[in-house]
């Protein structure tokens, strides 16, 4: 898409104040969803998203089940009131399509082989959109995952990165998204450095690429720590320094 | 023994350890799966886990409600993703014969019982046995569920948290591994006591300090050192007895944030 005006001033600043490589302001809180067995609040900028998890639970309809691992469905859903114009609630071909790389993205740090012929449901629901949301959901949802208590190899920790007036910045907002140059939503494994989400909106260059993955990732490790801060926050109160005794 | 919280995905040690639960290992290094406690011990490293559903294991005593019987075995709710099977010849010996045995004078749909899973192994839905000392139905009491990964809590060091409980208030409780409680008593005002602190237990089971707030809550005044060596000769009724002893391996893991 062409844009039509600048998106980034004469300082440096984009939009809304930020600089290229800063983060929207991330607030995770975990538990929000009682009848849940997991469940996470996650506010990415004006982002506004819900995630909970049911599970390892039986599988309905039966046929579904598989014999020798754990089913992991997802669902993807804007809230008909998330965005400034309403939105049909019927499941969009946007959706379909966020909730199958949703759960594709999930997957990898899953240990679904644990809890063979039961079902993971996890319920994404966007309260209040702004760009990114898909990410901001991954992050929440894997926040969810590991609040359910279900074996996990490592968290998932999801942002993007795009270009807007030929720079690369990090964590583009609704209307970078817009009238930017190019979206790529990342979803990576911190620990064991592994991608499980690439998706790419827009032209970029091999150099650009590059550099638009590179800040991605940096932007999921920043992420990831405030998911873990949640998650011991919730769990461990005040105490989020390792306790270490020695008996 | 060391001991730190973590999440999954957190290094718990390197070198080499024996994972023992819920811990993987990758390289040289040992990662948590779950969010908990991580123990690294002698004999190799596991994680507490602070929270999940309950998935079945070998030789735990749980309490379940029969939902359905076919003409061979009873369907038993568990509270886990896998409906548990009693087998009919369990209760009724070899020679039970469905053409002559009345199954639903032994079990009805809606009874409630404590038993012991006999085998399981994840391809096949869990089997029960109510062959043992005091297993089988429960004839009164209020059922409560909690989280599966609370009960050692509610439990207590050598079931201190669970007697205190019981001899404020008068009662008998049951614990099932995979969460559900039944609470039997005189009064109805310590049956409803009982389950308020249960549900504490519950809530905070995490946080320092639990026995003394649960202890402000139900009027106890502060000397533990007493109710140890009640324990062992009064006890109450076996029942409650049997099924806390055997979740005494299972009770001293968790015992952490009692100082």
């Amino acid at each position: 898409m062409t844009q039509t005006r600048n998106l980034i001033d004469a300082n440096g600043k984009r939009t809304d104040g930020r600089g290229i490589d800063e983060l929207r302001e991330v607030k995770i809180t975990v538990g929000s969803v009682k009848n849940a067995d997991g469940s996470a609040f996650i506010e990415f900028g004006k982002n506004k998203i819900l995630a909970a998890v049911y599970g390892p639970r039986e599988v309905h309809p039966k046929h579904m089940a598989q014999s020798d691992r754990c089913v992991l469905r997802c669902r993807y859903h804007m809230s008909p009131f998330s965005t400034d114009t309403r939105k049909n609630p019927a499941p969009s071909r946007r959706e379909v399509e966020i909730s199958k790389v949703m759960r594709e993205s999930l997957e990898p740090a899953l240990m679904l082989e644990d809890y063979p012929r039961a079902a993971i449901d996890v319920f994404v629901e966007v309260l209040q959109s702004d760009g990114g949301s898909r990410c901001a959901g991954i992050a929440a949802a894997a926040v969810a995952l590991a609040d359910a208590g279900i074996n996990m190899r490592d968290l998932v920790a999801a942002c993007a990165a795009g270009k807007v007036d030929e720079k690369i910045v990090l964590d583009i907002n609704d209307t970078e998204d817009k009238e930017g140059g190019a979206d790529m939503p990342v979803a990576y494994m911190p620990r064991l450095e592994q991608v499980t989400l690439l998706q790419l909106d827009g032209r970029l260059s091999p150099d650009q690429f590059n550099e638009c993955i590179d800040k991605a990732i940096r932007g999921c490790k920043m992420v990831y720590e405030i998911q873990k801060q949640a998650l011991m926050q919730k769990y461990f109160g005040s105490e989020t320094e390792l306790k270490e005794e020695v008996q | 023994m060391k001991r730190r919280y973590v999440i999954p995905g957190d290094k718990i040690v390197e070198g080499n350890f024996r994972p023992l639960m819920n811990v993987i290992k990758a390289g040289n290094a040992l990662i948590a799966t779950r969010i908990g406690i991580a123990e690294t011990g002698r004999d190799g490293v596991k994680v507490i886990p602070l929270s999940g559903v309950y998935i079945p294991r070998v030789n735990d005593l749980v309490i379940g409600k029969i939902v359905d019987h076919s003409s061979l075995s009873w369907e038993v709710d568990i509270n886990s993703c896998f409906s548990a099977h009693l087998p009919a010849q369990d209760v009724f010996g070899r020679d039970f014969s469905p053409a002559r045995d009345d199954m639903t004078k032994h079990f009805a749909v809606g009874d409630m019982i404590t038993a012991r899973i006999m085998a399981f192994d994840r391809t096949r839905d869990p089997m029960l046995t109510v062959q043992d000392r005091d297993l089988g139905k429960i004839a009164r009491g209020e059922a409560l569920k909690i989280s599966a990964t609370r009960v050692p809590r509610l439990i207590g060091k050598r079931g201190s948290m669970i007697q205190t409980i019981e001899q404020a208030t008068q009662t008998r409780v049951l614990i099932g591994q995979n969460g559900i409680v039944v609470v039997t008593g005189r009064t109805p005002e310590g049956i409803k006591l009982a389950v308020r602190a249960i549900k504490m237990v519950e809530e905070e089971a995490h946080t320092a300090n639990l026995t003394q707030r649960i202890k402000v809550l139900l009027n106890v005044p502060d000397t533990p050192p007493q109710q140890e060596t009640s324990r062992a000769p009064v006890g109450g009724t076996p029942k409650s007895e049997e099924i806390e002893s055997t979740m005494d391996e299972v009770e001293e893991e968790l015992e952490v944030d009692e100082k």
